[in-house]
């Protein structure tokens, strides 16, 4: 459906985009993640035609879409900040798009109608933009971005304002109604329970590279570089030389999996596999922190060597803040990165 | 509307966005009816005339040009025209910044009715606030009757004139955009720990300087190409460049001093169009525009309600008063207070041949003119402005300038040039009636421009990218994002296009047929004769003016106030 080849942005000096190269089949979700300033606006902005490329190639169905202006290209993209024209009530908004292609006057009232149930939202035909809330005005996007049932539909930061319930619910409504309309999807957020509960796919970007591509759980599971792996929000990341299936560093010998080579590399150790023992049945440290996580909670460990560590442990049983536990490190959770 | 986050507005300050061929095109298409308008309009008349004065049997005899400029009468005629110009222009800035900022941001009664009231004097001709003027300063004015202070005969008198007249021009240009910028901005300002007065130098001033260079511009231009006010109130002793022009040409017949005084004036107002130019260029940004009706407030504490007073006082002492004396004088007839000047406004034979037709005639005549012009202006204007709303490129700036130099250049001689340049096919239009509001359009483009210009650049950029990517043409986003939005400069726009037209009388003197005046050449016609008859028909016929005026500013203002509910 969409691919980019070897497509490049320069603002000045800084590559925006640096040669990325990217493809979105039918009816998939892609989800790109990335910390502020890792260029994904400007992707959206070059498939949509309002950022030209330095260099590369955009394609929409096969066809090179260089030259071909931004309202030809059949494309929707929902703005950060949404962008509803403040003049236009909501139904002027959704069906702005409809007019556009020329759409009948009762054709067009149907579709509103429609898509302003779909997104919850009935009977707000005649509000004005300016009275709606935040998560109205993101749906009134929506629909205004689903109206001309665009070949690709791309949301800039979808869920961004919006409060965390509102946000989770919304996640939800979203991936089933992409799934139950067929849309193809091209999303960028800074948010990664967004993009792994949105996504057939994600994308992680740093400074204008494509840093790991795959699906949720292969980028979840296996994060491809130490950059991925933090921004994941994983913190036990640690100096390692891997030696006979074991790797040595500052919180002692860990086990590897069999097949991961010799030498110098750095480990993560997610904290669901950091167990917590007496002082004298692990790796001995001090809980410096505890953070409540609803179901969980998270500690934080200061050894006697190495950086500290975080470690996920159920309701029951957490340690308080100055306790002395030893920490025990599981096979299954400790992930080798390059 | 959303600002820019600090992140995208970098971005796009770095990478402004590609000059495409396309973009190149669309934009000089948009230029082109009014660079033809301006071309066979303006540009060549204007040749035409300068020709003729400083050629003689075919060759150029720039020699002339050394020789006036060095005449010392001249040298005197020219300081006199800018120092009055500058004057009349700090003195209107200094009596109208309040009154924009009272219209802008205090919601009190009778307010649309003050906001129509202090843009009457603007449209009235310059030969009738000349004559309220003397009525109210000169020898047996009202002054002179109660106090026995007379000040036709100083500086003072032309100054307050060009304040009476200008004040509108500082009010709406600023007031309008004023209204619609946030207040919250303001307070933010204040919140970070900004003083009241800091957080306007600070926040609002810089927003509302393009506006008020732009005011301060315009004031300037209509002071230093004063003709009608400095004719009646400057006497033998003051003269500006067009007052000269006029005599020049059309009583001492010297073509060739008047061509060059013409010139003079146009270097003049170039340089000054390009100083200006320069200063606005980095000035202009995006700003935060809400809906007007939503930043009034009913004014609070002893120091609001004063400056409302003070306001209110100043419009009534230098707008009211001298409007007062005008229609008292229209009914003041010879046999007391009646109706007779009006009664003789009905036939053309009272008047020992003045007329061709009733005077009464001229209303009909100015008012479809009037629309003729605004219709020509606006769609000129119009287009020019979307045309200049993005801001780079040396080609762009240098048409921005271009377009202001009508208001800068005598209009005797753009009305002289019209008369002997359009006279032959393919352009003979001097028997067509499209001639008179071709001429005003000239006068109203700059306005409708300048009007619009920053309100369209205040756009946000991203609404019109939101509509091309639900599918908008660049031509159809203008029309279903920008138009809507601007519909309120629009409107002034227009309003100001038609108030200059209906009151614009240089240009119009001179091509105007004898059997179809305007309002303001019937006045001057009337003016120009001895008699208490006519002396007082002019006045009926300049209430009358007065009146149609202020109509049409009041239904003006109703449309504004509808339309600022979509927002």
């Amino acid at each position: 459906m969409l691919r980019l080849e070897g497509v490049t942005v320069r603002f000045g000096e800084r590559a925006a985009l640096d040669a990325v190269d990217l493809e979105v089949a039918e009816h998939e979700i892609v989800c790109v993640l990335g910390p502020s300033g890792s260029g994904k606006s400007t992707l959206l902005r070059v498939v949509a035609g309002l950022q030209r490329a330095d260099a590369g190639r955009v394609l929409l169905a096969g066809r090179d879409q260089g030259g071909v202006p931004t309202h030809r290209r059949g494309v929707g993209l929902m703005f950060q900040d949404h962008q509803l024209f403040p003049q236009r009530d909501v139904g002027g908004n959704v069906a702005f798009g409809l007019r556009m292609r020329g759409t009948g006057r009762a054709e067009t009232e149907r579709r509103v109608g429609e898509l302003l149930d779909l997104v919850g939202l009935p009977g707000a035909r005649k509000r004005p933009v300016g009275a709606l809330s935040g998560g109205e005005q993101q749906r009134v996007a929506l629909a205004r971005a689903l109206a001309p049932e665009p070949r690709l539909l791309m949301l800039d930061e979808p869920l961004g304002q919006l409060d965390r319930s509102l946000r989770e619910r919304l996640v939800v409504e979203l991936r089933a109604l992409f799934d139950r309309l067929g849309t193809t999807v091209l999303a960028v957020t800074h948010d990664q329970g967004e993009a792994f509960a949105l996504a057939d796919r994600v994308v992680v970007m740093r400074d204008g590279r494509i840093a790991q591509a795959g699906t949720p759980l292969e980028v979840w599971q296996r994060p491809a570089s130490e950059f991925v792996a933090r921004f994941l929000g994983f913190e036990n990341v640690v100096p390692a030389t891997v030696r006979g299936g074991r790797a040595d560093t500052a919180w002692g010998k860990l086990p590897v999996p069999g097949d991961t080579p010799e030498g110098e590399c750095r480990v993560l150790v997610r904290p669901t596999g950091v167990r917590l023992a007496s002082a004298a049945a692990g790796l001995a440290c001090e809980v410096t922190a505890r953070t409540f996580r609803g179901d969980h909670v998270v500690v934080r460990l200061r050894p006697d060597g190495g950086p500290e560590i975080e470690a996920a442990c159920p309701l029951a049983g957490a340690p308080g803040v100055g306790d002395r536990v030893g920490a025990v490190f599981v096979a299954d959770d400790v992930v080798v990165l390059p | 509307m959303v600002l820019a986050r600090p992140e995208v507005a970098a971005r796009d300050a770095a990478a402004p966005e590609g000059g495409g061929p396309r973009r190149t095109a669309t934009r000089l298409g948009l230029m082109a009816l009014p660079l033809a308008f301006f071309g066979v309009f303006f540009a060549y008349p204007v040749a035409s005339i300068v020709s003729r004065g400083l050629k003689d049997g075919g060759q150029w005899q720039f020699a002339r040009i050394g020789e006036v400029i060095t005449d010392p009468r001249i040298g005197h005629v020219l300081w006199f025209t800018t120092w009055q110009a500058a004057a009349s222009t700090a003195l209107t800035l200094l009596l109208a910044l309040p009154g924009a900022y009272v219209l802008a941001r205090f919601d009190f009664p009778g307010k649309r009715l003050l906001r129509a009231v202090v843009t009457v004097p603007f449209v009235l001709p310059t030969v009738v606030v000349g004559s309220a003027f003397l009525a109210l300063l000169g020898h047996g004015g009202l002054l002179d009757e109660l106090w026995g202070v007379r000040l036709d005969t100083t500086v003072w008198a032309i100054l307050l004139a060009h304040v009476f007249f200008n004040y509108a021009v500082v009010v709406r240009t600023v007031g309008g955009l004023w209204a619609q910028l946030d207040p919250r901005q303001e307070e933010a300002a204040r919140v970070l720990g900004a003083g009241r007065l800091a957080a306007w130098r600070r926040v609002t001033l810089p927003a509302l300087a393009p506006a008020v260079a732009a005011a301060a511009l315009m004031v300037f231009l209509f002071t230093f190409t004063s003709f009608g006010v400095i004719q009646i109130l400057g006497g033998p002793r003051y003269a500006t460049l067009e007052v000269e022009i006029y005599q020049q040409t059309a009583q001492l017949l010297d073509l060739p001093t008047a061509a060059v005084l013409t010139l003079v004036q146009f270097a003049a107002v170039a340089a000054l169009l390009g100083v200006h130019a320069w200063t606005v260029r980095r000035r202009e940004a995006t700003l935060r525009l809400v809906d007007a009706a939503g930043t009034a407030r009913r004014p609070r504490g002893a120091a609001e309600w004063t400056l409302l007073g003070s306001v209110l006082a100043v419009v009534a002492l230098l707008v009211l008063v001298p409007l007062l004396v005008l229609v008292l004088r229209s009914f003041d007839g010879p046999d007391g207070y009646g109706l007779t000047f009006y009664r003789a406004l009905g036939s053309a034979g009272e008047n020992g041949g003045t007329f061709v037709v009733a005077p009464l005639e001229a209303i009909g005549n100015s008012l479809a003119y009037g629309l003729a012009a605004t219709a020509i202006a606006v769609v000129v204007g119009g287009l020019a402005a979307a045309a200049l709303t993005r801001r780079e490129g040396r080609l762009v700036r240098g048409f921005d300038a271009l377009l202001m130099l009508p208001l800068g250049t005598s209009a005797v001689t753009v009305g002289f040039g019209f008369l002997i340049s359009l006279d032959e096919p393919p352009l003979d239009l001097r028997t067509s009636w499209i001639l008179v509001p071709l001429a005003q359009a000239l006068v109203g483009v700059p306005f409708v421009v300048r009007t619009m210009l920053p309100v369209l650049r205040a756009v946000d950029a991203r609404l019109r990218e939101a509509a091309a990517v639900l599918g908008a043409s660049p031509l159809r986003a203008w029309r279903e994002v920008d138009l809507p939005l601007v519909g309120r400069a629009l409107a002034v726009a227009a309003g100001f296009a038609f108030a200059v037209s209906l009151g614009e009388f240089g240009a119009t003197v001179f091509i105007a047929r004898p059997d179809s005046p305007t309002l303001p050449v019937a006045v001057a016609r009337l003016l120009g004769r001895p008699g208490e008859l006519n002396y007082g028909q002019a006045m009926a016929l300049s209430t009358i003016l007065m009146l149609v005026c202020a109509a049409a500013l009041l239904v003006l203002e109703r449309v504004r106030t509808d339309r600022t509910g979509e927002f």
